[in-house]
């Protein structure tokens, strides 16, 4: 089932999540990237109603991009995140609210420092040093609080994302078989494998 | 009929160009800000300067009221626009009233979705947005003031912008707007340096000022000033709009105070 974990470390935000696109019972698709690329140092992970997902995903990707190409300034992770978060809050007061959940990652570039942002369809938002949605969160969550280190290194937050893949691989009646695992940091977004 | 006809002539003309291809009530309107108070600002490396000359002063004006001044300690020609900037206007006085109305509307407005302080070149930008659209639509006098901007974003840091009634914009080291701009333009490209501190941009603006007033006397009820600069302790811009006893001392530090027998209680 659908799932998503995200930590932040030294210098880097790591986001994960599962390639699983499903419906009902069926896996239609196994190698679905849902963690998107928003701008030049910044991810996000969305899971939540298939189509409002990616429709939701969208819709921040060129809003973010347009904010850019208008003021030739690109918007900090943490003024993103807010906007994306206002966004969904007035989504949810609409007729048709999306119903997503995001986890958005981002490097600060003038302050020199990663950001983590959990976000769900209710427009609940929190800056957190690591984060899951979905399933695999109850079995991640206190792992993480175990291994977390915001001063740890690359391989050291790889190995930690590690652990929580592996227990939900070993907990979770129907887990995830792939994830796709992006890492931001100074010198911009990048996929890695594990 | 010629009741539309005239209607439309009297709406068209603030708006068409002239067969020389010019748009005169631009013209006409930066005209009149080269004679209103002289507003300077400078950009040193570790914050920015703005210091304005008010040019109406009697002895009959109640200044007892300003004394604290407005909203940061705002007065007649320098207003905290947001708490990363500054504006300091020349021109109409009611008109610039309304701009900084909707300067800091633009500014909240971009905190409240963003959740920080707006860029400086995007007030700067949105406010000239307006002021172009004042020049194009029909039966609107364009904005009859110029602005300086003095503010302070993490990306580009300290910046100096100038904007004038056609909505045009530009980012500067150091300039002037108003009266004498021309004079003090060249005294500023005389004396400027690259890298210029905070303490000795102060003096240079207030030595500028000093020559560009055309007035014996050089004093609180006079001058305004404001400095914006970081704040060692929490890394945040620190707007400081000087009160009218602190502009004293500071000209009576830089010695370029002039008194005026007349205007003593």
């Amino acid at each position: 089932m659908e799932t998503s974990f995200a930590l932040t470390g030294k210098g880097y935000v790591i986001i994960a999540s599962d390639t699983t696109a499903a419906r009902s019972i069926v896996k239609m698709k196994i190698d679905e990237d849902k963690v998107k690329a928003l701008g030049p140092h910044l991810l996000m992970a969305h899971s939540g109603e298939p189509g409002d997902t990616l429709q939701f995903a969208e819709y921040v990707e060129r809003n973010i991009r347009l904010y850019n190409i208008r003021h030739n300034y690109s918007l900090s992770p943490s003024a993103a995140a807010s906007w994306v978060r206002r966004s969904l809050a007035e989504s949810l007061r609409s007729r048709h609210p999306y119903s997503v959940n995001l986890l958005l990652g981002g490097y600060d570039v003038p302050a020199k420092e990663p950001h983590l942002y959990w976000i769900d369809y209710l427009g609940t938002m929190s800056e957190v040093p690591f984060g899951a949605h979905g399933y695999g969160s109850y079995f991640a969550l206190s792992l993480l609080d175990r291994y977390h280190n915001p001063d740890a290194s690359l391989e050291e937050g790889i190995a930690t994302l590690k652990r929580c893949i592996d227990e939900v691989a070993k907990r979770l009646i129907v887990s995830p078989s792939k994830y796709t695992v992006k890492v931001v940091d100074k010198d911009g977004v990048r996929e890695i494998e594990v | 009929m010629l009741a539309t006809a005239n209607n439309s002539l009297i709406a068209g003309r603030t708006t068409i160009f002239s067969p020389e291809g010019r748009l005169y009530q631009i013209e006409y309107a930066m005209e009149a800000i080269s004679h209103a108070g002289t507003v300077l600002g400078v950009l040193a490396k570790d914050g920015v300067v703005l210091a304005a000359e008010k040019k109406v002063t009697g002895k009959l004006l109640d200044l007892t009221g300003a004394k604290e001044g407005g909203y940061g300690g705002s007065g007649e020609k320098i207003f905290l626009l947001n708490s990363n900037v500054i504006g300091g206007v020349a021109g109409l006085t009611a008109d610039a009233n309304s701009l900084i109305n909707h300067a800091r509307t633009i500014a909240q407005r971009h905190l409240l979705t963003y959740n920080e302080d707006i860029p400086v070149e995007i007030l700067t930008e949105r406010l000239c947005d307006m002021k172009q659209g004042y020049t194009q639509f029909g039966g609107l006098r364009p904005f009859g003031v110029s602005l300086l901007y003095a503010g302070y974003d993490p990306q580009y840091e300290f910046q100096l912008y100038h904007s004038d009634p056609s909505g045009n914009y530009s980012g500067w080291k150091a300039t002037c707007i108003g009266a004498n701009n021309g004079t003090a333009q060249s005294l500023l490209k005389q004396e400027y340096k690259d890298d210029i501190e905070v303490k000795d941009a102060i003096g240079l603006v207030l030595r500028v000022m000093s020559k560009t007033m055309d007035s014996t006397t050089l004093g609180s009820e006079k001058l305004e000033f404001a400095v914006l600069t970081l704040d060692p302790e929490t890394k945040k811009p620190k707007a400081k709009i000087y009160r009218p006893s602190e502009i004293d001392a500071l000209l009576q530090s830089e010695g370029l105070k002039k008194e005026d027998e007349e205007m003593k209680p």
